[in-house]
């Protein structure tokens, strides 16, 4: 029996989330007297998997398929699933990503396990129970979800747990097949697409970003806001009216509706501050709101605020961010 | 093609959450429901390719006791066909997608969409759930869906792009944006959908797999530190000295 954690990969790397829920699974795994394996999945290097014994992982499997280097959720859900079977583990944790959920929720069918996706907090074990702390309604509030069955999958939200660096603890990588065929890369994409970002920095994986509204008057406009992103090294967002009207792309959108995002800052930029738009960004660890009205709503909602006009305030911003050094 | 399009019945976006004294369930008392924002994505473009193919027919389902008839209503107004309400509390994830994966095999549907998630219990899990009991492909999220005969392509969104998604019939996929533009309800869809079919079923299947101990609100924020446009440097310097966030 182990704790068996899904450790996404990209270009090589082990993506930050998944260095998050490799700590996560490790600590419960020490709770329950066990030890912690790794199945990575996506274009991993060994080097790099077996550094995630920094997060306390043991042994990691890696099947060297190359068709796994993209996200395949029939393949990915099988290898899974045979990880778990070697690895007689009950308890499975992994991103609460789109590649993470997708795979849960089909491996919650197929293990008969309990899911909860979301989770921000270490489980309260019991027994053979856990009780996990989850978003619902879409920031706006928490639920502890009990989880009983006999196997759990936990999808971890994004920076709400530190990943844990012990420098020079090294896991064993070793080759691990789940005999996958044809059949099982029947979703297999055509073609990937990834996006140009500013600054290289991916939204969901942000722990700075940097937000602009209506206020911002147009997309003409948003290099104010994308300066002071590259300068702190922040992803760059906006609000749902400005991706509605295609100043910027919908994947930016941050919200109820758009995505949610737990930074450990968010600076908003002449946006008002609409529920939906702070059900999407209130489990961000401090909120800095910029807007030249004082009765703006998220000013209630924020940790530091400048009342004050946007095109005035984001230059002094940036340049003193590059005063810092 | 035969769409199946499943709805959930949840709190308008612009509802302030509140719980019940005990904090074991969401007080819906005065709170508007609508249909899931996601799910309407689902339900469009399921109308979108029944004109576009000129043939076939959209049925939308719904996990949910009596109080969500009005929605259903919505639903058949925007423009499907006939509905399902399996009449049972959706108490959660696995509850609901046993339902969905009953109905779906014994309707025989081709194309099964839903939104990415509901914006009230944001699970993002019974699609997969529902792919996962029917042995069939689960294509979640989707940004982009057309059908070329009984093949589907789709966009899948992933962490920092997209993945172009090839899948034969039948399929599920989870929907959001920019798949289409929702539509709403004109007067002539209002008056017909009073008379299209409402199917009330029972519950089938085991029931919950999680169930919830506690709600409980974010905590509230201490109160606004501002500091003087004029001085805005300063923010920095407490972001980094005081925050301990840059």
């Amino acid at each position: 029996m182990s704790v068996l954690v899904v450790v996404e990969c990209d270009k090589g790397e082990v993506k930050k989330s998944s260095l998050e829920v490799a700590s996560y699974g490790a600590q419960v795994a020490q709770a329950l007297g066990t030890t912690a394996t790794a199945v990575a999945v996506g274009e991993a290097t060994e080097a790099n998997l077996a550094q995630l014994g920094e997060q306390g992982i043991t042994k990691v499997l890696f099947d060297n398929e190359p068709r796994l280097k993209d996200f395949v959720n029939g393949a990915y859900t099988k290898l899974i699933a045979a990880a778990a079977q070697q690895e007689q583990s009950q308890v499975i944790v992994l991103a609460n990503s789109n590649i993470g959920a997708s795979v849960g929720s089909r491996l919650a069918v197929r293990l008969k396990a309990s899911l909860a996706t979301n989770v921000v907090e270490l489980p309260k074990i019991e027994g053979g129970q856990f009780t996990v702390k989850r978003g619902a309604f879409s920031g706006k509030a928490f639920a502890d979800m009990v989880l009983s069955g006999e196997r759990k999958i936990i999808a971890v939200k994004k920076n709400s747990i530190e990943a844990q660096h012990n420098a020079g603890q090294t896991a064993q990588v070793e080759a691990f097949s789940a005999q996958l065929s044809d059949a099982d890369f029947a979703d297999a994409p055509k073609q990937v697409v990834m996006q140009d970002q500013a600054g290289g920095i991916l939204l969901p994986e942000a722990d700075k970003v940097v937000s602009g509204g209506r206020g911002m008057k147009g997309p003409e406009n948003w290099h104010l806001i994308e300066e002071l992103a590259t300068a702190l090294g922040a992803a760059t967002a906006c609000s749902k009216p400005v991706s509605d009207v295609d100043w910027r792309p919908h994947h930016e959108h941050v919200g109820q509706t758009g995505i949610t995002v737990s930074p450990n800052l968010y600076i908003a930029c002449g946006i008002s501050g609409a529920i939906q738009h702070l059900a999407g960004v209130n489990s961000s660890k401090v909120i800095v709101v910029i807007n030249k009205d004082p009765e703006a709503p998220f000013f209630k909602a924020a940790d530091y605020g400048i009342v004050g006009d946007v095109f005035e305030v984001l230059p002094k911003l940036t340049q003193a961010v590059k005063e810092l050094g | 093609m035969k769409f199946l399009v499943c709805i959930s019945n949840v709190p308008d976006t612009t509802t302030k959450i509140t719980f019940t004294p005990d904090n074991k369930e969401f007080n819906k008392a005065g709170v508007q429901f609508v249909i899931n924002p996601w799910d309407e994505y689902a339900l469009t473009r399921a109308i979108e390719l029944k004109e576009a193919q000129g043939s076939g027919s959209v049925t939308v389902l719904n996990v949910g006791e009596a109080d969500t008839e009005p929605n259903i209503r919505k639903a058949l107004a925007i423009g499907a066909d006939d509905a399902i309400r399996v009449n049972a509390a959706p108490k959660d994830a696995w509850f609901v997608a046993q339902q969905i994966a009953h109905y779906a095999k014994e309707g025989g549907y081709d194309v099964i969409l839903m939104g990415k998630e509901s914006i009230d219990y944001n699970g993002f899990q019974v699609h997969g759930m529902v792919g996962e009991l029917l042995g069939i492909p689960t294509v979640a999220p989707a940004m982009k869906l057309d059908m070329s005969g009984n093949t589907a392509t789709l966009e899948r969104e992933i962490e920092g792009g997209k993945e172009i998604v090839e899948v034969n019939t039948p399929f599920v996929a989870s929907c959001q944006q920019p798949m289409c533009e929702p539509r709403i309800p004109n007067m002539r869809g209002i008056m017909t959908a009073r008379t299209k079919p409402l199917k009330v079923v029972e519950a089938v299947g085991e029931g919950a797999a999680t169930s919830v101990a506690e709600y409980a609100l974010p905590p509230k924020k201490q109160g606004v530190k501002l500091i003087p446009a004029e001085n805005a440097g300063e923010l920095i310097k407490l972001l980094r000295n005081e925050a301990k966030v840059i």
